[in-house]
């Protein structure tokens, strides 16, 4: 299980209505069905996965965030989670708008693309940055649309959404990101986990 | 005709307003059950049956000798395990394997009623099927699952009894006949009637049949169940027994030959008028109408949870009208899955061996049955 899921469970009230955007093979969806009784439902592009969280008697849709989000009507859902996808969308601003529309709150992880080893690695070898969490080459990625976590921020002024909770994971560990230590942060983070509202 | 007479019935005594706006009672409703049903009774899964099915959805079909057209999906074991489940299928109303149905007779005139049959609609077939609860003593079903009409049938259900069913599964289906649907089962119906032994539908006191006309309706209708890829896989231009071409109008081609014999096949146990009648029910069906617009109106007072299957090759009822069916009850907040399965078999992959479907099929049964046995 990914270290992020237990933050994003810790970040959600018990018997929550959640969304789970992109749900992969609905291991998140069962740890939040499991420890916090959550109502949750999942969206999956890849038929693979679906049928994995059908498998796990879990209520998945086949569909594309990016396109499929439009019909359910505004605050179905308490909290709406995406997790390590936004970077791959078209427009991330649309689905930013979508998920705040569909749920009253939203959990966004990013990995944060203002790592260190990401800055050295184009900086001594003038190519585009592959590490263990972005192990595509720039020409078969699917992560067209990659940010820093100081990045998400400005984000966050500019389309006009607040942050409520911002924190940094570092080796497993997870810290608070304040204004003060948001430089350090976006050097050292490995993820960036927001807790966002309208 | 004996074995006919052997035929599971349950005579519908209350009266059934149809939509055309006759009133039918005292009518058979033909039906076939595997499995049993436990002491809970609440292990029973209604299956509707598609334009040309019947109750006999699995085993040996003690009529035609065949095998069930849902031998993939019901039996021991299987996606439906009648190990498990209590399996009711029953012949709708207008069919022609013991329902009421355009080739009985008419009680008041003697006469087979033919086309004076009043015209049925997958409402009222739905209708009539309700009266299984009260016979068998389910209160509420575990599932209903139907695939194509039956998948019609399924949205009808939730809709007319939002609570008499824990899960729903439409396959392969919309909630509103396209104008490309009615115009195949228009194209049918014009081989039936152009079929001189039709003689507007009288044929049985005639005694004949209008099988060249039927034949014709199902070559062309079983076109539209399978996918341009699956044909040329199959078939390609390949010749039927032959070298060579024989410049002539007999089967040259093995799909000419497949065709054919499909066709002929088929008048052996279908009856043509209750073709005319079925796909006339298909026709009317416009569950969007049916709610001034709204879809989801349909579903808002269902607690079911629904599970939606679509398949890649599927041009008849594409993916895009089972996904409207999804958004429909989204709107609402409903309890819905959905999953687009990969085939080249076309419409006709729900009744085939097409193994991620009859996995998702039988996950999806078996993890909600568990759940309310937890």
């Amino acid at each position: 299980m990914k270290p992020e899921y237990k933050i994003i469970s810790d970040l959600i009230e018990k018997d929550a209505k959640v969304l789970d955007v992109g749900c992969d093979d609905g291991t998140l969806m069962e740890f939040l069905k499991t420890n916090k009784n959550a109502n949750i439902r999942g969206i999956e592009i890849s038929k693979e996965k679906v049928q994995t969280c059908i498998a796990k008697g879990l209520t998945v849709i086949e569909g594309n965030a990016e396109f499929d989000l439009k019909q359910f009507p505004n605050d179905s859902f308490e909290y709406v989670v995406l997790g390590q996808t936004l970077q791959a969308f078209i427009n991330p601003e649309t689905v930013i708008k979508e998920l705040l529309r569909v749920g009253n709150k939203a959990i966004v992880t990013i990995p944060n693309f203002g790592h260190w080893k990401v800055r050295l690695n184009l900086l001594f070898k003038g190519t585009m940055p592959i590490t263990n969490s972005l192990p595509h080459d720039w020409y078969n990625t699917p992560n067209i649309h990659m940010c820093t976590i100081k990045d998400f921020v400005r984000f966050s002024k500019i389309i006009n959404f607040k942050i409520f909770k911002s924190l940094a994971l570092i080796n497993e560990n997870v810290s608070d990101i304040n204004n003060s230590n948001l430089i350090f942060k976006n050097l050292f983070g490995e993820l960036g986990i927001f807790l966002i509202e309208k | 005709m004996n074995i006919k007479q052997n035929i599971k019935t349950l005579i519908v005594e209350k009266p059934l307003k149809l939509d055309c706006g006759q009133t039918i009672n005292n009518f058979p409703l033909a039906y076939e059950t595997y499995g049993s049903l436990n002491n809970e009774k609440d292990n029973a899964i209604l299956v509707f049956h598609a334009l040309t099915g019947d109750q006999f959805v699995t085993g040996i079909n003690p009529v035609t000798k065949k095998d069930g057209w849902w031998s993939y999906a019901v039996g021991s074991g299987k996606s439906i395990d009648t190990d498990k489940y209590f399996v009711i299928c029953a012949n709708v109303i207008g069919g022609c394997m013991g329902s009421f149905g355009p080739s009985h007779e008419n009680p008041k005139t003697k006469k087979i009623y033919g086309t004076n049959f009043p015209v049925i609609t997958i409402n009222d077939m739905v209708n009539a099927q309700i009266n299984l609860l009260d016979f068998f003593g389910i209160k509420k079903l575990f599932s209903v699952v139907g695939g194509s009409m039956g998948g019609m049938q399924v949205l009808q259900f939730i809709s007319n009894y939002p609570d008499k069913a824990k899960t729903a599964i439409p396959i392969a289906c919309t909630s509103s006949h396209s104008a490309q649907n009615i115009a195949f089962n228009e194209l049918g119906r014009q081989a039936i009637a152009a079929d001189h032994n039709w003689s507007d539908g009288d044929y049985n006191s005639k005694n004949v049949v209008p099988d060249k006309g039927l034949a014709v309706a199902r070559m062309a209708a079983h076109i539209t169940y399978l996918s341009k890829k699956g044909l040329q896989e199959k078939f390609g231009r390949k010749l039927q027994e032959r070298d060579d071409l024989k410049f002539g109008f007999d089967a040259d081609f093995q799909i000419e030959s497949y065709l054919r014999y499909q066709g002929s096949v088929f008048v052996d146990r279908f009856d043509a008028n209750s073709y005319l009648y079925i796909t006339r029910a298909m026709d009317y069906f416009d569950l969007v109408k049916q709610f001034n617009g709204n879809l989801s109106n349909a579903f808002k007072n269902t607690k079911a949870k629904f599970f939606i299957i679509s398949f890649t090759s599927d041009w008849l009822y594409p993916t895009q009208e089972n996904k409207e069916i999804v958004i429909a009850l989204n709107a609402v907040g409903a309890n819905v899955g959905f999953v687009e399965i990969e085939s080249d078999k076309g419409h006709d992959s729900f009744l085939l061996n097409v193994p991620d479907f009859l996995k998702a099929l039988k996950n999806f049964l078996d993890k909600s049955y568990a759940e309310k046995h937890s």
